[in-house]
């Protein structure tokens, strides 16, 4: 590993020299910036936030917030049944998501790594990847321009006699399942690309029809691509507030959450809350780890 | 798996179908950027240039955009440096707790960005005395190190044998190794990551609302003119811009490393 030639004289190159010389030092020195950032200000902040969770905040007289150990935060969460429904409401929206998405990505991530042709394949990759680097915001403008009460979707459905879902729960569902779709589908193609084509072809000889072969050698070798994608579609809607604040009125966990930040919030319950969310991730991220997921991300 | 020749036809018929649904809200966006009306409605009566240059002149949209790119390059440039480090530390080393650091490093994008901003907006207004371009840089880079880190390291993983090694087995300081081998195989990995780095900065809104303070970015403008029924017109405007805008990074990162399209489903 080591020079064979001196190198030239030089403070710098004296510390590059000592840095390659040993391996751990260069490790050391790779590993401290990167994980410092990660450690302290990443983890210390949610760290923070775990703190932060069990702080008083005194809402009658001081509106400020006391640094002292209390589950109190947690008891009016627990006690009061509208965050429960909150929760419930969001994960639910959150699962629905994500299963529409598995099922509308299924056979377009199959023709783009299956039946295309390499151009083909190369123009589908580009067609799906540019619109998840769309602005996220521009798709809920969009979506706005469409389900408003004088919108694209009342236009069009009126000769019809028909009118779309307006604002509200299904449109908070339309929306985010419209805008994480390309999360799912590409995690989903890269694991149609891993299924070797023999294994397909071999369990065809072997006499299995399509929906056999499908069901037993296919969807088991997809999964962890599945589940990959599952992870975006179900994390970025359990703590999104942006849309759903757009195109509905009612209240998700995100909202609760963005609603009491800010000067005169409530941190210390926006805190306790957002520990909600951290826990079924948690619980989802152990979970597909556990199916080899993380391979696939 | 013999695929029968109706299935055959629906799985591209549904191929289409999806990919109509992705764009037709997307070209709704162009339309309504020239709809002459200020009520958007349906059907468009009338198309005019008017918003489109009244955006390209709207002082708040201008100065929003010099922030945000501002804010994308510092956070980039963060992301390229640290991304890269964790990329040669995890390729090139086995050490305890290196799959905890792969973790690690996808937690800030696959944790709800609404957590990761009030842990951060947390921090800094407790600990860090308030909310500035600092703090906002910090939270951007946070989320960006993960889109470098993927590109690095798939690139590395991809390079046979250690060309570094080869470098000073024949002679080579570790500042020429770097310059001669190291960099240039990595260096369109690094280009493609940046892109997508800036592109993800650019766009983001979740994290950028608990750690921006007073500093409007673009978004947050998009964000607080999106219900003034009076800016709307401008704003459809801006948002074709938006789209234009985002396209460009993206396709130049996918040219200068085919990688790119592999990749990004792991941003």
């Amino acid at each position: 590993m080591a020079p064979s030639v001196p190198l030239p004289p030089g403070f710098a190159n004296r510390i590059a020299r000592t840095i390659s010389r040993h391996s751990k030092l260069r490790l050391i020195a790779l590993l401290t910036p990167p994980l410092g950032w990660l450690v302290v200000l990443y983890l210390g902040s949610l760290g923070v936030l775990l703190a932060a969770a069990f702080w008083h905040y005194d809402s009658d007289i001081t509106f400020s917030i006391t640094k002292t150990f209390s589950l109190e935060n947690f008891q009016q969460l627990l006690a009061d049944p509208t965050y429960r429904t909150i929760a419930v409401r969001t994960i639910i929206i959150a699962s629905l998501v994500t299963v529409t998405d598995a099922i509308i990505a299924f056979p377009i991530a199959f023709a783009m790594s299956k039946m295309a042709g390499p151009r083909l394949k190369a123009v589908l990759g580009v067609a799906v990847l540019m619109p998840l680097w769309t602005s996220y915001l521009v798709k809920i403008l969009a979506w706005r321009l469409i389900l408003s009460a004088g919108g694209v979707l009342n236009g069009v459905l009126r000769p019809f006699h028909l009118s779309g879902p307006g604002f509200g729960d299904v449109a908070v569902y339309l929306v985010l399942a419209y805008i994480w779709l390309p999360y799912m589908i590409l995690p989903l193609a890269a694991g149609f690309e891993r299924v070797p084509n023999s294994l397909i072809e071999a369990s065809s000889d072997l006499g299995a029809r399509t929906w056999a072969t499908f069901r037993r050698v296919v969807l088991p070798l997809v999964l962890p691509g599945l589940v990959a994608g599952s992870i975006f579609t179900f994390s970025l809607t359990l703590g999104d507030y942006i849309a759903v604040s757009q195109v509905s009125s009612t209240q998700f966990i995100g909202s609760v959450i963005y609603s009491n930040q800010g000067v005169s919030g409530d941190l210390p319950l926006a805190a306790a809350f957002a520990v909600v969310p951290v826990i079924v991730m948690l619980l989802y991220l152990g979970g597909a780890r556990r199916l080899g997921a993380f391979e696939a991300l | 798996m013999k695929l029968s020749r109706s299935l055959r036809s629906f799985i591209w018929g549904a191929t289409g179908c999806t990919l109509a649904i992705i764009y037709i809200p997307l070209l709704l966006i162009a339309l309504y950027a020239f709809n002459d009306s200020r009520n958007q409605t349906w059907p468009i009566v009338g198309f005019t240039l008017k918003w489109v240059g009244e955006a390209l002149t709207n002082p708040g949209a201008r100065d929003a955009v010099i922030l945000s790119v501002q804010v994308g390059l510092f956070a980039t440039g963060v992301a390229l440096i640290l991304g890269s480090l964790l990329a040669f530390a995890v390729h090139g080393y086995r050490f305890f707790g290196r799959n905890t650091v792969s973790f690690l490093v996808i937690l800030p994008i696959a944790l709800p960005g609404v957590v990761t901003g009030i842990a951060l907006n947390a921090t800094f207004r407790n600990l860090f005395g308030g909310l500035s371009l600092f703090t906002l840089v910090i939270g951007h880079a946070t989320f960006c190190i993960v889109v470098v880190y993927n590109n690095v390291v798939a690139r590395l993983r991809r390079t046979p044998g250690d060309f570094a090694e080869a470098s000073a087995d024949l002679g080579a300081g570790p500042w020429q190794t770097f310059r001669h081998v190291t960099f240039p195989l990595i260096r369109s990995a690094l280009l493609a990551g940046g892109l997508l780095a800036f592109a993800l900065s650019f766009d983001e809104i979740i994290v950028t609302t608990f750690t921006a303070g007073a500093n409007q970015t673009l978004p947050i403008w998009i964000f607080s003119n999106i219900s003034r029924p009076n800016q709307l017109p401008i704003v459809n405007a801006v948002a074709l811009f938006v789209i234009l805008l985002s396209a460009i990074p993206v396709y130049l990162a996918q040219r200068v490393s085919g990688d790119a399209v592999s990749f990004a489903e792991r941003r």
